[in-house]
């Protein structure tokens, strides 16, 4: 700032040039330094978390203050694992988690071979907006629309009225959940499968077909086991964020599913150490479902 | 292959933590630690900090934005300079958790919830001198289990009401009299029966047993030992099948009512008043059953970690006066804890529809309270607590 600083430093050696200078020489510092960021978030906030969630898993709740104890015990797991209801819960979310994934998988095929390999480039440029315009959205504004459509005077009824027939209803039955999640979770699986099938050389339908092969054929035998991977790295969106949910059941379902069993320990019971350890079941299945889908080389296609 | 491998280990590990997070729900950190209710009283009310956080049913804190003539809270900033904002809780528990966070200043608290945070010490005990229209209300609210322990006061009594059976009238026929209706196992009405999805509905349940089922000996429906309460936990299972949607909130059981999705089970009155007023007009009724029900009374309580606590003390007297709880009272439909308020209402008779001073209804009347071991009687400490009754809960929805 003032003559005198000037003059203790040469003009062409600023500290930002040392340090150029020391770091071009050190390159594992280097690395170091632009992973530090990255990986810090991901230590703290993503692994912190989890490893809060653990901890907390084996503290418990005192009855009356409703205050937690941080002393430790199994009696949360031994709860989960003893109490008919919370198996029912789990198996129930998981069979909705693997209904919703096959219907987008068998849905999302079709439209995304479509864009991959039928469509000119306009109309597939057309697919994807259409496609993704739905996320553009609020995921609650889509759900209240669905609880509109739904209801007993709403949409589906009036459409089916003419044919004698009658829409799911809300409340009881586990059809209106399941509609709900393969709507809101479809565009995450089309677009997987969709960059899977691009890949695919089209060389290789047509030398399929110069060996004779019906169309059927080349599907089963060429298309699908090479876009396989891809529709299972889609199923790991479609299985999780389903295994997650609590907002959709909660608002066209009475039946409760993980999420609204860790949402009402959370919110309404304020036992947080139960709704963490009830936390660990979705993570733990996550982790058995990831483990298979790397065995299929869904991660390769990603 | 091993930076594959690494890629595809940490991306593992991001879904797998995405699948934990997505459900985890966003929790508050670790709970407060707990303060000593023991605080001294404040002896004076200075002036206001110019903001108030509050904590309440929906209906109770409203700035004529609903409707230009409800409006209480306008005219309580203008004078005191404190602004209101206003945090809708729809649960007991939910408005537990919500003081627990500290951030707010008072909460209207039901008897379910109070306790807790008598309990948890996240309210302070209250001056009630400081609060000039206190001496008002009337003195069946005053000194009541749940607003006042061991003689210290915790907070000024708001108002009462009962939770009704209300029915669409072009739907439900004939017009019920019991809460019979709703636990029927061969009703027409299978899929659109709601029930009030929190663990406290246990306790209607057991209003109807006491009534029907005198064998059960069931006195006061919070306090339920192992036959009473398995019992009542008996009955909603039953009734579960024939249930469609259970209601949380108020606006969710308007929308239904509306749409037909629900045609009959329990409510507030706040929902008829609103269904009635809409427009078109929908049909619906609601009553007191012969059985009596479970109710609300419900009090202000101050945080004990209040940041404003003069505008909260200010915030009491204001909701307690004549003025404020004629038209509270008139809003939400239920009865006012200040007898000055009765000759404010618009409906002259408002008072008397709503038994404001009606010991007698009253009695019949449950009003929430939070279960705890204790039976207070002679059976000693065989009660369920609050606990034990939101596991069962969980069991019931299934």
């Amino acid at each position: 700032m003032t003559a005198s600083t000037r003059a203790e430093t040469p003009p062409r050696r600023g500290p930002g040039r040392r340090l150029s200078t020391f770091l071009s020489a050190r390159p594992r510092l280097r690395l170091a330094l632009l992973l530090a960021g990255p990986a810090a978030w991901l230590v703290v906030a993503y692994l912190g978390s989890l490893a809060v969630l653990f901890a907390s898993a084996f503290w418990q709740v005192d009855a009356l203050t409703t205050e937690v104890v941080h002393t430790f015990t199994l009696q949360n797991f031994k709860d989960i694992l003893s109490t008919d209801v919370y198996r029912t819960i789990t198996l129930r979310t998981v069979a909705m988690a693997a209904a919703v994934t096959v219907t987008d998988a068998v849905i999302a095929f079709p439209i995304a071979f479509y864009m991959a390999k039928v469509a000119s480039a306009r109309t597939r440029r057309l697919l994807v907006v259409a496609i993704l315009m739905p996320l553009w959205a609020s995921y609650l504004v889509k759900v209240y629309a669905w609880r509109i459509i739904l209801s007993e005077e709403g949409i589906l009824n009036w459409a089916l009225e003419p044919f004698g027939l009658k829409g799911p209803g809300l409340g009881a039955g586990n059809v209106a959940p399941w509609l709900v999640f393969s709507y809101i979770w479809l565009p995450y699986m089309i677009l997987p499968v969709y960059a899977g099938l691009e890949r695919i050389p089209d060389s290789l339908m047509e030398a399929s077909s110069d060996l004779g092969a019906k169309s059927l054929r080349t599907f089963r035998q060429v298309v699908l086991p090479i876009a396989f991977p891809a529709i299972v790295a889609g199923s790991i969106f479609t299985f999780s964020l389903t295994l997650g949910d609590y907002i959709i059941p909660l608002q066209v379902s009475s039946k409760q599913f993980i999420g609204n069993v860790v949402y009402d320990n959370v919110g309404v019971a304020n036992n947080l150490p139960f709704a963490a350890a009830y936390a660990t079941v979705p993570v733990l299945i996550m982790v058995v479902y990831l483990a298979v889908a790397r065995k299929l080389g869904a991660f390769d296609s990603l | 292959m091993s930076k594959k491998r690494w890629f595809g280990l940490a991306l593992y590990l991001v879904i797998a933590l995405v699948a934990a997070t997505s459900c985890g729900g966003d929790d508050n950190g670790a709970s407060g630690t707990t303060t000593s209710a023991e605080k001294n009283m404040p002896t004076s009310v200075g002036a206001g900090e110019g903001r108030v956080d509050l904590i309440a049913w929906a209906g109770y804190v409203e700035d004529g934005s609903n409707y230009p003539e409800y409006d209480w809270v306008t005219p309580f900033e203008k004078q005191t300079g404190c602004k209101v904002n206003f945090k809708q809780a729809n649960s007991s528990d939910e408005m537990v958790t919500l003081m627990r966070t500290g951030n707010y200043d008072g909460v209207s608290a039901s008897g379910d919830a109070s306790l807790r945070l008598v309990a948890g010490g996240d309210v302070a005990p209250v001056n009630v001198d400081l609060v000039p229209n206190y001496k008002d209300i009337y003195p069946a609210l005053k000194d009541q289990p749940y607003n006042t322990v061991d003689g210290v006061h915790y907070g000024i009594p708001h108002g009462r009401g009962a939770n009704l059976l209300m029915w669409r009238t072009d739907v439900v026929k004939p017009n019920p009299t019991s809460w019979g209706v709703v636990y029927d196992t061969s009703t027409p009405y299978k899929g659109k029966i709601t029930d009030y999805g929190r663990p406290i509905y246990i306790a209607d349940a057991a209003v109807y047993l006491k009534a029907t089922q005198p064998d059960l000996k069931i006195d006061d429906p919070y306090e339920l030992d192992d036959d009473q309460f398995n019992a009542a936990v008996d009955l909603l299972k039953k009734q579960r099948p024939q249930l469609g949607e259970y209601w949380t909130d108020a606006a969710k059981q308007i929308t239904a009512f509306t749409n037909k999705d629900q045609v009959l089970g329990t409510t507030w009155q706040y929902q008829v008043n609103t269904l009635q007023a809409s427009k078109p007009p929908v049909p619906v009724k609601a009553i007191l059953p012969k059985e009596g029900s479970t109710g609300w009374s419900d009090t202000w309580m101050i945080s004990s970690s209040a940041k404003h606590p003069n505008c909260m003390y200010k915030w009491m007297n204001s909701i307690t006066s004549p003025k404020s709880q004629a038209l509270v009272a008139e809003y939400f439909g239920e009865a006012p804890a200040n007898p000055k308020a009765c000759s404010l209402t618009t409906v002259k008779t408002h008072c008397e529809i709503f038994h404001a001073n009606d010991e007698a209804y009253f009695d019949k009347v449950y009003e929430w309270q939070t279960p705890v071991k204790d039976c207070g009687d002679d059976r000693g400490d065989s009660c369920k607590d609050y606990s034990e009754w939101s596991r069962a809960w969980t069991e019931i929805v299934g």
